[in-house]
């Protein structure tokens, strides 16, 4: 059990910088997520944790010693690849074991600690096999057992479900979330996909190019987004933006009078798919033209066209929109539900109006289009 | 697929199958046929139109000179010697070569260049070298003072075979440096980095993991490199034509043929050659299970 711990840490390949000063504390037991576009840096950024990278200024502490220059054989920490990484030519058993071979247990001792992690990762009954005559979970499973079975202080996943298919995805992701409450040992994980983020982690960290955006629980990126990359990168389908008209004009959208901001300028919107729905044309607060719809059986995603250059999706649960294409709809949703942006991306904490009513025709009630 | 379509596509096979083919029966099977035909034989070269079959007389006649057991000795000798020193050379070459060290690009080509020079022309590059008088070696040595006077390193039958198998390692290291080289790369880097993070130490990654991955390129390496060996006669004919002490199996054959005339005999010999370059072949195949652990 460890604690990470990272300070400014840095990373440049040549001129070209890829981890731009880092600083972020994961505590003992937690299980942390690194999420954020390709090429931002978080695998990177995991490597460094490892070892396997040299950071390029900083310092890594784990379990607050400093180990920024300590090799990766000997940091204690295990990792697990996408490409699970597993010897070609050994077996399962001995690709499990292999790391005990030099620790001087004994022939028996390995044999055991094998066997109870292969039970328990249930893969006890490939032992024999070797890497290829197994199925891609089978492979990450006896990966993941090859970390678990050095009990390592920290554990460390790079992307490991990201060559599964979605029903295994799944399924490995459940079983990992029930091995961190088992063993209780602290995790970093990183991944592009939202839904292994949201639901595995205690803490999720977003990276873009090189930078954290913000750390916090799924639910407080959720909720509160401290900026608008934060914002559109997490949730799915990603957040409806839309800029504010410079001045007051009739043209593009507006905040409605009487909406109090906390200060900044306001230069942009943002209201979630699923805070949206779709009413009769001019019920709603702004009307649109419905372009396109996504069934996916349990939940349906309507393309709704505001403007020459903004189509917002709305998210439909249950049965599919009874609206038909090309008609023109309004658009409903709760002052609360909307995020305001300034400038910078940064959000703007707003008060909103709720005394205006839901349903009330939308002149100036908030955004307005055309 | 109907029946039409699969005859036409072997039609269309055997179409490009055909040029090849007749090549191969021109430039091996005739040849190799010929020699098997003419080794039944009592005929000379000066005239091979007259002969007599004289069953397998001459196959007798080669297996029982001494001058034939000294030439498979020899060549056994260079090849055994000079393909273990090059495998080991090439396999440390190859494994720096791997290391991210600034100018490899410049060094794997540089280590080509032996690779590149004809047999004859670096066989004589050395040999002039290695000149008891006038050879550069000879005179780093005595400068170096460890010696008087100049060694004969090409005229002394105890120092020759020494001087053949330096040149061959010389030669053909660069051959052994790229297969292995290129089988260090279809090593998975992540593999090795998996290996390291879980404390394995440098030498049981290399043992337990580089070396078994390894094992099909440097079979197929060993088995070019002992083939090539054993059949070898350009670098230690133009060194010392036909010296005993270097005398391989071809050249052997080669003198029974030409230098005797003896085209029955010397067809013998080089059908030995033949089954002896097989043997071995078939053994290493067996050996090394190149037929089956190819590509796992």
């Amino acid at each position: 059990m460890a604690s990470i711990a990272l300070s400014s840490v840095t990373k440049t390949y040549g001129t070209h910088t890829v981890i731009r000063g880092v600083d972020l504390d994961i505590a003992d037991g937690e299980f942390v997520v690194f999420v954020g576009p390709s090429g931002c840096g978080k695998s990177t950024l995991l490597r460094i944790v490892a070892g396997l990278v040299p950071a390029s200024s900083g310092q890594v502490l784990i379990d607050g010693e400093e180990v920024t220059d300590v090799p990766a054989s000997k940091r204690g920490v295990a990792f697990v690849f996408q490409s699970y990484a597993l010897y070609p030519h050994m077996s399962v058993e001995r690709n499990i074991g292999f790391a005990l071979e030099t620790m001087r247990l004994g022939k028996d001792a390995v044999r055991r600690k094998v066997e109870t992690v292969a039970r328990m990762l249930k893969v006890d009954h490939l032992l024999a096999r070797r890497p290829r005559e197994l199925s891609g979970g089978q492979r990450q499973r006896v990966a993941i057992g090859r970390a678990l079975v050095r009990e390592p202080e920290i554990f460390l996943f790079d992307e490991p479900l990201s060559n599964l298919d979605s029903d295994l995805r799944m399924e490995m992701r459940i079983e990992i979330a029930r091995l961190h409450e088992d063993i209780k040992t602290t995790m970093v994980y990183v991944t592009h996909d939202q839904a292994e983020a949201m639901t595995l982690a205690d803490r999720i960290v977003v990276l873009n190019q090189g930078s954290i955006e913000q750390v916090g629980t799924p639910l407080e990126l959720y909720q509160s987004p401290v900026n608008r990359f934060v914002a559109g990168f997490i949730g799915s389908p990603r957040m409806n933006f839309a800029d504010l008209a410079a001045g007051s004009g009739t043209n593009g959208f507006a905040l409605p009078a009487g909406f109090l901001v906390d200060g900044g300028q306001p230069t942009s919107v943002g209201v979630r798919p699923e805070a949206l729905s779709i009413v009769a044309a001019g019920a709603g607060r702004m009307d649109g033209i419905l372009e396109r719809v996504e069934d996916l059986g349990h939940e349906h995603f309507a393309y709704i066209r505001l403007s020459d250059e903004t189509i917002w999706v709305v998210r439909v649960a249950g049965r599919p929109p009874a609206e038909r294409r090309n008609q023109l709809v309004g658009l409903s949703f709760a002052d609360a539900d909307i995020f305001v942006f300034d400038g910078e991306g940064k959000r703007i904490a707003h008060r909103s109006s709720s005394a205006l009513p839901e349903g009330v025709p939308a002149e100036g009630r908030l955004l307005h289009e055309r | 697929m109907s029946a039409k379509l699969a005859r036409r596509e072997h039609r269309t096979a055997w179409l490009f199958l055909t040029p090849l083919v007749v090549v191969m029966l021109m430039v091996a099977v005739w040849p190799l046929g010929r020699t098997f035909f003419f080794s039944f034989t009592d005929a000379y070269l000066d005239d091979p139109a007259v002969y007599g079959m004289v069953g397998i007389s001459n196959f007798i006649e080669v297996i029982n000179d001494p001058a034939w057991w000294s030439a498979v000795r020899n060549t056994l000798t260079f090849a055994v010697i000079s393909v273990a020193i090059e495998t080991l050379l090439g396999l440390g070459i190859a494994l720096l070569l791997n290391e991210a060290i600034p100018g490899r690009g410049l060094l794997r080509a540089a280590i080509l260049v032996p690779w590149a020079i004809p047999v004859v022309v670096a066989t004589k590059i050395w040999e002039w070298m290695l000149n008891d008088q006038f050879g550069v070696f000879n005179r780093i040595l005595i400068s170096l003072g460890l010696i008087d006077h100049g060694i004969a390193w090409t005229a002394s039958s105890s120092l020759i075979m020494g001087v053949v198998i330096f040149i061959d390692v010389w030669m053909t290291t660069p051959f052994m440096v790229l297969l292995i080289l290129a089988g260090l790369q279809t090593i998975p880097g992540e593999m090795m980095e998996a290996a390291e993070v879980d404390g394995i130490p440098a030498w049981k990654r290399f043992w337990s993991i580089t070396l078994p991955l390894l094992k099909p390129a440097i079979g197929v390496a060993v088995l070019f490199r002992s083939l090539d060996a054993i059949r070898m006669f350009d670098l230690a004919y133009v060194l010392a034509a036909s010296n005993q002490n270097v005398m391989t199996v071809s050249i052997y054959a080669r003198d029974r043929l030409i230098s005797f005339q003896e085209l029955g005999v010397g067809s013998a010999a080089s059908t030995w050659v033949f089954l002896l370059v097989a043997l071995v072949a078939i053994i290493l195949i067996g050996a090394l299970r190149l037929d089956r652990s190819a590509g796992e």
